[in-house]
């Protein structure tokens, strides 16, 4: 008996000495992946002579707070802006509106061949972009639509085969009876979808909206190719060839690029439950 | 009357089904075609060809590949810096997120937190985070530097020194992974606990356990995200373009030491409108890509697929 109660406590030290370690571990990381985001800030209320200052301070001597009020004019921020929520939003509007038929016509309709075809579909995933990117190009150019929003909205109205995957595998786990009871009182396949899955698909359609934000709020490559007049440009465009042609007044485009991580990052916060659903469905099985 | 061998016909219900079903995904079979298999088409015949945009593509055969195999060196330089970044980059990148991963799922306190911290950098525009990490690496003033000055150590051009521009690449695409951990992670939390209970009652430790047990579990979305992320970083642009960029709109930094593929295809297709030739780049790469994939599913006899249930 007392053997093996020192083997409790032998376990009790031994899992506090663990913990302890995985703590020291984690709070440096943590540490180190919040420095960039700090020395972004630090370095975005610095005057431009404390900016070059040997060995730089930590912190800034006299917060210039005003650098903030200053980038917005550096750059065109708010035109920036403005644009990159123009294109985000249609994008969002495409997909899950696209993706949500789509993913019925596959999960909620039993036609012969479907799976074999959702498969194909699927594979369209694993295809690198270098390949397409210039016959698309050639193609927008032909219609007119190069420097325009269009070529980076546009195909977003025709799906998104990860998020018709997503969206499918979560109306499968919706039961068939549902439907066919709704059919039975004579509603449409339009009706069903409608009436019964968007609402309850909404957790799913909030992921993939999500995702999609983020996704073209980040985008660098489409906007570098179609957009080529300087007032279409977006926030991620503009902040890179605002450094190129100007060089660095750094202080500003730190300000600027911390103005720009913002929408993001609020939106984080305040939709950090279905970020972590998502998340989670997005790793679901391969 | 003859008897007639009939193929088995759909069912007027099934035939309705097949009609609305291919309605639903009409925007897809559109999307195909037109976004994929047109444009894979086109570009295999783009390849063939000089195209210059202003005139009319002119075949000249086999030309671009051998011109590219043969004696492209800035292209060559390319393929290699990419497979350096999907053999090298991607393998440290995803054992330190799967170990990121393990430490966030001991159960420690504030797990939420953590979790924010580590998943920001992923969301946040490429190019703003990209801006202050050039800062971070700037060689005369830049935070890196200055602490190899403080602890004695010579200092490192970070993004001038051809010999250290992709280790520091890797070095900052660690801090984007916070997407990989969160999966990770969120797979880890679904590993059966009594699992692992009974493992450690027949005295199993806890290196064991993980490699036994945990990994196994979760090697189907270890796997999805090798497939998801081969294909990306083969893909590797955004970085280092923002990384190298000059004033005259060049890229790819000292001896082209940073040139990744998808970089020297935009300037060949968009800086100097070859599109021919810059088809042929992307068809290289589209065999590389597959010939990866065919292997990396070849060789998944690792992944562990729990029974249907």
């Amino acid at each position: 008996m007392t053997a093996s109660i020192h083997w409790r406590e032998n376990r009790i030290v031994q899992d506090r000495i663990k913990k302890s370690i995985a703590y020291t571990i984690v709070i440096i990381m943590a540490v180190a992946y919040i420095f960039p985001l700090y020395w972004l800030i630090v370095t975005a209320l610095k005057t431009d002579l404390e900016i070059f200052q040997q060995p730089p301070p930590i912190f800034p001597p006299n917060p210039q707070w005003q650098n903030f009020g200053e980038s917005t004019t550096y750059i065109p921020f708010w035109r920036y802006m403005w644009n990159t929520i123009v294109i985000s939003g249609l994008t969002v509007l495409g997909t899950v509106l696209s993706c949500t038929f789509i993913a019925y016509g596959f999960a909620r309709i039993r036609w012969p061949g479907r799976n074999i075809i959702f498969l194909i579909y699927l594979s369209t995933i694993m295809l690198p972009s270098q390949v397409t990117l210039i016959p698309l190009y050639l193609i927008f150019r032909d219609l007119g639509w190069v420097g325009t929003f269009l070529p980076l909205v546009v195909p977003h109205f025709f799906g998104n085969a990860l998020y018709v995957f997503l969206l499918r595998q979560f109306l499968l786990t919706i039961p068939l009876e549902l439907s066919d009871a709704a059919k039975i009182d004579g509603a449409s396949e339009l009706g069903i979808l409608w009436y019964i899955m968007i609402p309850l698909m909404r957790p799913a359609l909030a992921v993939v909206a999500l995702f999609t934000f983020v996704q073209t709020y980040r985008d660098f490559l489409g906007p570098l190719i179609y957009l080529q007049n300087q007032q279409d440009w977006t926030i991620s465009l503009g902040l890179k060839l605002f450094q190129n042609m100007y060089g660095a007044q750094w202080q500003l485009m730190m300000a600027a690029s911390t103005l720009a991580m913002l929408p993001t990052i609020v939106l984080f916060f305040f939709t950090q439950k279905t970020f972590v659903r998502g998340i989670a469905l997005t790793g679901l099985k391969g | 009357m003859t008897i007639s061998i009939r193929r088995p016909r759909l069912t007027k219900q099934q035939r309705r089904a097949l009609i609305v079903g291919l309605l639903f995904i009409s925007p897809a079979i559109i999307g195909f075609f037109v976004f994929n298999i047109g444009p894979i088409v086109q570009s295999l015949q783009y390849s063939f060809t000089r195209y210059n945009i202003l005139q009319p593509p002119r075949w000249v055969g086999l030309n671009n590949y051998k011109f590219l195999i043969e004696s492209d060196r800035v292209f060559r330089i390319g393929i290699s810096n990419t497979l350096y970044m999907v053999l090298i980059g991607l393998p440290i990148h995803l054992v330190f997120n799967m170990l990121m991963a393990l430490l966030l799922n001991t159960r420690i306190k504030g797990l939420s937190l953590y979790r924010s911290i580590f998943y920001i950098p992923s969301i946040t525009p490429v190019v703003a985070s990209t801006i202050v990490w050039l800062w971070i690496f700037n060689g005369q003033f830049g935070i890196l530097n200055e602490f190899l000055k403080f602890i004695g150590l010579p200092p490192i051009g970070w993004l001038t020194d051809p010999k250290w521009v992709k280790p520091s690449l890797i070095f900052m695409g660690a801090w984007f992974g916070g997407n990989t951990i969160l999966i990770y992670l969120a797979s880890l939390q679904d590993v059966p606990y009594d699992l692992l209970e009974s493992a450690e009652l027949d005295g199993a430790n806890a290196i064991q356990k993980t490699f036994r047990i945990t990994l196994p579990m979760i090697s189907p979305v270890i796997f999805y995200t090798i497939i998801v992320n081969v294909i990306g970083y083969f893909q590797y642009f955004t970085e280092a373009w923002v990384m190298t960029a000059t004033r005259d709109g060049s890229a790819g930094g000292v001896a082209n030491s940073a040139m990744f593929h998808s970089m020297y295809l935009y300037q060949t297709a968009f800086q100097q409108f070859k599109m021919g030739y810059a088809s042929a780049q992307a068809w290289i790469l589209f065999m590389i890509v597959l010939i990866a994939t065919v292997f990396l599913f070849k060789t998944a006899g690792w992944v562990y697929y729990h029974a249907e249930d």
